[in-house]
């Protein structure tokens, strides 16, 4: 219980965060509360930025992902990531600043509907991102209710834990809008920056050092792959190389790009993000396939045991039950288990609160949801003209109490899996989504229709995918079940943990095909008039 | 030339994210524990933000930065008539 303790107290600050914020800004417009008044210095733009990006794919998901794969998890999601999102804040994210200091731009439908001169074609482009978008706030509850329970030992159910998260972040984000947003994000990002490398060097000394741990996985026949990458297709590895296109399309991560007081505040953060993702992510990447070897953890070596059954009796067992198998030997929980049974209480707590932290980014998500609800849909028809700014601000505040309290009720009924496969595709949805804004900023012959083509490509495609990977079961660990082949090609095939498309991830042939739509549709419409044109174009 | 060697600059360090030659090995390991693929992938990291100073030294949208300073003394200026 008394990690439980610190997390609480953690908990307990990032409120009073929210509430100091709220006490800055107090009187100001719409601009302030969902932009911070753009007034972000470098330090918090960095870490705040980096911290929206943190969820809990980057520290429970990474060290579950190497529990099971190994150290193939740091090329996939993170070196790859450590290039692309820094290069395309530095080539799309200064842009859009520059817009939004210009126009007044706080979303990035409203830099679309002006750029592409439409109205209703934007607000399919919302509504789109936004379901992309919702799953992300309902998995951030779910993992806040299922860290705080595993935390307490079990002494806080996962409906509370749930409730907790919820009502916490809703308060902070309520209240402190983007500046309490941004100040909580870069409190949560130093906490985990320096308590992680804290807990490789606890978890070693309480292993006996890492050196043995790894001479003994490299020399099973059992383990020793997951120190290599030889299970795995340099097709799907080259694929991951697309994901982090998601990150500068994410309506949170563009919002966030506004926030900046000055453009030289970019510098330091696209220098610098590659580092911070090496300092997050090689830690909890490296425990993660070092937890192959503790034996002396019972939920640790359950998942191992049933990683077991499901490589060697995988084939004849049914659909559903290789699902509970795969369920069990999820690694999720790896590095809390780990920090359970290797740091002393105070350590476990305190990286908990660290934890916690990241689950938690789902933040970000809801006030980015709040601020294109209330500028895309409530301003855009007419909203503000009738009510006032006030009137908008306020608006914003329920959309985050009524957003928040649906997830709630949401991630208590609804099974995991489902939004796990949601959020799976809406990296590749929202990768998807990037030839949108490059085609906005960089190229001058871009329309609304080849806008609207790709949007309406990326939801097909996304439903097709989450349809597909509900009706196909997957097969047992190996080679893919071929769904469809065209002479001997294989075209589309169900793989264990997903689809692939020839031989590559979906978010390839998403990526590519919504950039064609973009560029052949907008060939064959009408551009917009020369002057908005000029508005964009002119140097 | 500048930006041409810049732009092969980042051609050449997404291709070498695909390092074929460590697959299939975990060995040397670094420092006795880390497997050499974890560490290039980590010295890649490295490199990426190396390669993100050469383009904010050398091909940072200066021309952006300028036109926002005008607009923000062009406010500033009808700030003080008004």
């Amino acid at each position: 219980m008394i990690p439980a303790l610190f997390v609480f107290a953690y908990l307990a600050i990032v409120v009073y965060i929210g509430v100091f914020a709220f006490r800055r800004s107090k009187g100001q417009g719409a601009e302030d509360f969902f932009l911070a008044n753009r007034s972000l210095g470098t330090f918090v733009f960095l870490l705040s930025l980096f911290g929206t990006n943190m969820t809990a794919v980057a520290i429970l998901g990474s060290s579950g992902n190497a529990f099971t794969n190994g150290i193939v998890t740091y090329g996939l999601m993170a070196s790859s990531s450590g290039l692309v999102i820094p290069l395309t804040i530095f080539l799309i994210g200064t842009r859009v600043w520059v817009l939004g200091k210009k126009y007044g731009f706080i979303t990035p439908v409203q830099i679309f509907r002006d750029r592409w001169e439409c109205s209703h074609i934007g607000t399919v482009i919302f509504a789109v991102q936004a379901v992309l978008l919702v799953p992300y706030i309902i998995i951030g509850i779910m993992g806040g209710g299922t860290t705080l329970s595993a935390i307490s030992g079990g002494l806080v159910p996962f409906w509370l834990g749930g409730a907790v998260v919820a009502a916490v972040v809703m308060t902070y984000v309520f209240f402190g809008g983007m500046r309490g947003t941004a100040w909580v994000n870069t409190f949560q990002t130093i906490l985990f920056l320096v308590f992680g490398v804290i807990a490789i060097g606890v978890i070693g000394a309480g292993m006996g050092g890492f050196s043995g741990a790894v001479e003994s996985l490299g020399s099973a026949p059992a383990t020793s792959w997951l120190l290599t990458r030889e299970r795995i297709s340099p097709y799907y590895f080259f694929s991951y190389t697309f994901i982090p296109l998601s990150a500068i399309a994410f309506p949170h991560i563009l919002i966030f790009c506004l926030t900046a007081k000055r453009m030289v505040q970019f510098k330091k953060t696209v220098i610098f993000y590659p580092l911070c993702i090496l300092l997050i992510w090689s830690p909890c990447v490296f425990l993660g396939v070092m937890a192959n070897r503790v034996s002396d953890v019972p939920e640790i070596r359950a998942k191992q045991e049933a990683r077991r059954t499901l490589a060697t009796q995988g084939p004849r067992l049914e659909p559903a039950q290789r699902d509970e198998l795969r369920e069990r030997a999820s690694g999720d929980d790896v590095i809390l288990l780990l920090l359970h049974r290797y740091a002393p209480l105070w350590l476990a707590g305190i990286l908990g609160a660290g934890i916690m932290a990241a689950v938690m980014a789902s933040d970000s998500q809801i006030l980015a949801l709040s601020t294109m609800f209330t500028e895309d849909v409530f301003a855009f028809y007419g909203g503000r003209r009738r009510f006032g700014e006030s009137a908008q601000v306020q608006t914003g505040r329920i959309f985050v109490i009524l957003l928040t309290v649906l997830a709630y009720f949401v991630a208590l009924r609804a099974p995991e899996t489902i939004f796990e496969i949601a959020i799976q595709y809406a990296f590749s949805g929202f990768a998807a989504m990037s030839p949108l804004m490059i085609a906005a900023l960089f190229w001058r012959g871009s329309t609304k229709w080849g806008a609207l083509a790709s949007t309406v490509w990326v939801a097909l495609a996304v439903a097709f995918v989450a349809l597909f990977q509900q009706t196909v079961p997957a097969p047992p660990p190996g080679p893919p079940a071929v769904f469809w082949s065209v002479g001997g090609t294989e075209v589309l095939a169900r793989t264990p943990s997903g689809t692939s498309v020839f031989g590559f991830l979906p978010v390839v042939p998403m990526v590519l095909v919504s950039a064609l739509l973009m560029l052949l549709v907008s060939k064959l419409t009408a551009k917009p008039s020369a002057a908005t044109v000029e508005k964009y174009f002119s140097r | 030339m500048k930006r041409a060697l810049l732009v092969l600059a980042v051609a050449a360090l997404y291709v070498l994210h695909q390092d074929f030659w460590f697959w299939r090995t975990s060995r040397p390991l670094v420092l006795g524990v880390v497997p050499i693929g974890l560490f290039y992938h980590a010295c890649y990291s490295v490199a990426a933000s190396l390669l993100m100073w050469l383009l904010v030294r050398h091909a940072w949208p200066h021309y952006l930065e300028r036109e926002v300073e005008r607009l923000d003394a062009e406010g500033a200026e009808g700030g003080d008539e008004s």
